[in-house]
């Protein structure tokens, strides 16, 4: 949970059904409520056919009702917030840097410093890859700000809870009762 | 079995159960009703004016059935129109499947002729929707959207078919089980929460149980009645709960809320316990929220896991299907007398008798409403659209015929009443059906009588003409300063109107008129409308005002109250 303005963020991580649509059915949810995701990374999960998100939300709302709205979705099998909870969180950056001969190995000093990498050097630019929690990148990216960022993209926050713990609840513990039931809507 | 895309939706509709579609043909749909006859009469299809009334109408059919209602449009506006339908059934939690027609796969994304992009429209007013891309799917799409509209907490879904999908031809494979993983409604409660809503009940001096909507929808009736006697709990509902409990049984309180009885909003604000059983606390039964059962520890039974601690934080939360909720709580349940908040609330109706009826040389609307109920005793089907006569009709009737009122609740969708009508008297052929009608809302759907007519539908029509939009006008009247603006009303001469469609035409103008008007609609085997003239600018009391808590609800002024006699 980094501080930005004054203001925390929620991390909240999916378990979603990967079909056309379905992000659009979740940003709706949010949209509907004017609240704002600040990032977004979805990719496939370890399970066939369900990709994982984490999204970042602007906090200074209550979010849990809308995660309950989004877990109503057909499509979401699982979501939480796991604001409060432990967990490894990271993001990747590139940054592409204005760089020559006179300062370049000023600038590799600082990505030594941070663990990040060059993955590209041309006479006149360098692009910088970085991990590492947003803290982290927005320290490294201020420190470039003194040669010129020419160009700056980063994928949003992926996160995972600590230990062995997963993001949805295994599928074995479906309550059995619940299966098989008639429809009480049309067992009058 | 190899069959079209159309042949797959209607024998999966066949398998479903559905008997009665309402629906219009255009461009993109035109193979599904080539595929009709082949299924007629097992299916029956009917013919409306525009798609708002489809929806409608498979929208109250469903209400009344407890089975999920079906209706059909075309593309683009086809879609669009049924867009109101929708968001009215998604607010009010109604089964409905929608499927509509698309342009060819090739033109979708491209503005099409009557192209809409319907699946992105109606997102966040479907519970799911689907945009079918091959006919391979539209067997398992029709398992899923029903399986998904009827179970859980009910809802709409559009299934929107492209022309040509609705035309290739695929083997037809039907699914006999559904499986979602992102979907497993949770019926049954938890036995700790349970338990504890027990104690709290016994515990409680000054309880009250709000029933709602899903009531009907659990088709709890048996198990709410249960619950209040065994426990001795006055009965307040929902206006979307109303006939859910006996409307005369002794414990019956009525309606709560903007238009609900001063007496309940009163007990609501001193008592001690609230039960909520099956409903959400919606913002016209709470009033100014922070304001809401001030001294209450409240008991929610919901099925919706996003509506528990939404509006109000429970003591105890009964998570899961309303009828096995009340069963179980039914089962540790103690009966108990509470005669000190009994002559209370008894006296507080004595003191404010909210639906007392003044004696005015005018016809009153409130008066008409009560005729209605004296002459058909209840028997019969109320349907209503949204505004002043909605709340009289909630409020002057009694309902002791399970599930008999059909009103749009959440959405509030003026022009409700005539296409729900159909719906009703579809389910329910032999029954009388009263279409209770405000003359705006009237006018909003009133193509349809040329529908009602062609099927020879035997609804009977009271439209409460106040040549105003009465709600609106009352509003005005109480908060604007009396700014009468775009109220007023230049009717048509309803009775001529009806004759136009082929529809007996009766009037009353005069008090006296009413009864034998009634009489005569209801001696009469077609569809009638009446047109009531009522008195211009009565005003519909109690009301809590706007942002105003419920203790702060503006009686009727003190009437003496007249016993109500049924013929």
């Amino acid at each position: 949970m980094t501080n930005r303005n004054g203001l925390r963020k929620h991390t909240i991580i999916a378990l979603v059904e990967d079909r056309p649509g379905v992000l659009n059915r979740i940003a709706s949810k949010w949209r509907q409520r004017g609240f704002n995701i600040e990032s977004l990374a979805v990719g496939h999960s370890e399970k066939q056919g369900l990709s994982r998100m984490t999204f970042v939300v602007d906090a200074s709302t209550d979010a849990e009702q809308v995660v309950k709205q989004v877990d109503k979705l057909i499509d979401v099998v699982d979501i939480r917030d796991i604001s409060e909870e432990d967990i490894v969180s990271r993001e990747l950056a590139l940054i592409k840097v204005r760089a020559d001969r006179s300062n370049r190995s000023q600038i590799l000093e600082i990505v030594d410093i941070f663990h990040a990498e060059i993955v590209d050097v041309a006479p006149d630019s360098i692009i910088i890859e970085a991990t590492g929690d947003e803290d982290k990148i927005d320290s490294l990216v201020q420190l470039l700000e003194d040669f010129e960022v020419i160009e700056l993209v980063r994928t949003g926050r992926v996160a995972m809870l600590c230990g062995p713990a997963v993001s949805h609840p295994p599928e074995h513990e479906e309550p059995e009762r619940y299966q098989g039931f008639e429809p009480p809507y049309t067992a009058k | 079995m190899e069959m079209t895309g159309a042949q797959m939706v209607m024998e999966g509709l066949l398998r479903e159960g559905v008997e009665h579609i309402f629906g219009l043909p255009g461009g993109a749909n035109l193979p599904l009703y080539d595929a009709i006859p082949q299924y007629h009469p097992k299916i029956r299809h009917y013919l409306v004016k525009h798609e708002q009334a489809a929806a409608h109408a498979a929208d109250a059919y469903a209400r009344v059935t407890g089975k999920a209602g079906v209706c059909f449009g075309t593309s683009g506006p086809g879609a669009t129109n049924l867009v109101t339908g929708i968001a009215n059934a998604w607010m009010d939690s109604v089964p409905l499947v929608c499927i509509t027609g698309a342009v060819i796969k090739a033109l979708l994304g491209r503005d099409g002729f009557q192209e809409a992009d319907i699946t992105g429209i109606t997102i966040p007013i479907t519970k799911h929707n689907y945009l079918v891309m091959d006919a391979e799917e539209i067997p398992q799409v029709i398992r899923e959207a029903f399986h998904v509209a009827t179970t859980g907490r009910p809802g709409p879904v559009l299934v929107d078919i492209p022309r040509d999908v609705f035309q290739q031809k695929a083997e037809f494979y039907w699914p006999e089980k559904v499986e979602l993983r992102g979907y497993r409604p949770r019926l049954y409660p938890d036995p700790d929460e349970v338990a504890k809503a027990a104690e709290l009940i016994e515990q409680s001096e000054r309880p009250v149980l709000i029933s709602g909507h899903g009531i009907h929808i659990a088709g709890a009736y048996h198990e709410v009645k249960e619950l209040a006697e065994k426990a001795n709990l006055p009965v307040i509902t929902t206006l979307l709960g109303i006939s859910g409990f006996p409307g005369t049984h002794p414990l019956y309180m009525g309606m709560p809320g903007m238009h609900g009885m001063y007496w309940n909003n009163i007990a609501i604000s001193e008592s001690d316990l609230v039960i909520g059983a099956g409903m959400r606390f919606d913002d016209r039964v709470t009033g100014r929220l922070k304001d809401f059962a001030p001294n209450a520890k409240i008991i929610h039974i919901e099925i919706d896991p996003a509506e528990v601690g939404k509006n109000v934080r429970p003591a105890a939360t009964l998570q899961g299907d309303a009828r096995i909720c009340l069963q179980q709580l039914n089962k540790l349940v103690k009966s108990r007398e509470r005669p000190d908040w009994f002559s209370h609330l008894d006296e507080l109706k004595r003191a404010h008798p909210s639906i007392a009826i003044r004696d005015t040389d005018e016809v009153l609307p409130q008066y008409v409403i009560r005729s209605i109920y004296e002459a058909t005793g209840g028997d019969c089907y109320i349907v209503t659209g949204v505004g002043q006569h909605q709340m009289w009709a909630a409020q002057y009737f009694w309902y002791d015929k399970p599930n008999s009122f059909v009103t749009s609740g959440g959405l509030g969708t003026m022009g409700f009443e005539v296409p729900a009508a159909m719906g009703v008297q579809v389910a329910k052929p032999g029954e009388v059906v009263w279409s209770i009608c405000g003359d705006g809302g009237f006018m909003m759907t009133l193509q349809e009588l040329a529908t009602i007519a062609e099927y020879g539908w035997p609804i009977k029509f009271a439209i409460i003409n106040n040549e105003t939009l009465g709600m609106v006008r009352q509003w005005q009247d109480l908060f604007y300063k009396n700014n009468i603006v775009a109220t007023p009303l230049k009717n048509p001469d309803f009775v001529k109107l009806a004759e136009a469609f082929g529809i007996l035409g009766l009037r009353a103008e005069r008090k006296e008129e009413v009864g034998p008007v009634i009489d005569q609609a209801m001696n009469h085997a077609g569809p009638v409308l009446v047109d009531f003239r009522v008195k211009h600018d009565e005003n519909c009391y109690p009301m809590v005002p706007p942002g105003a808590a419920l203790h702060e609800t503006i009686d009727l002024p003190a009437a003496p109250r007249e016993e109500v006699k049924v013929r």
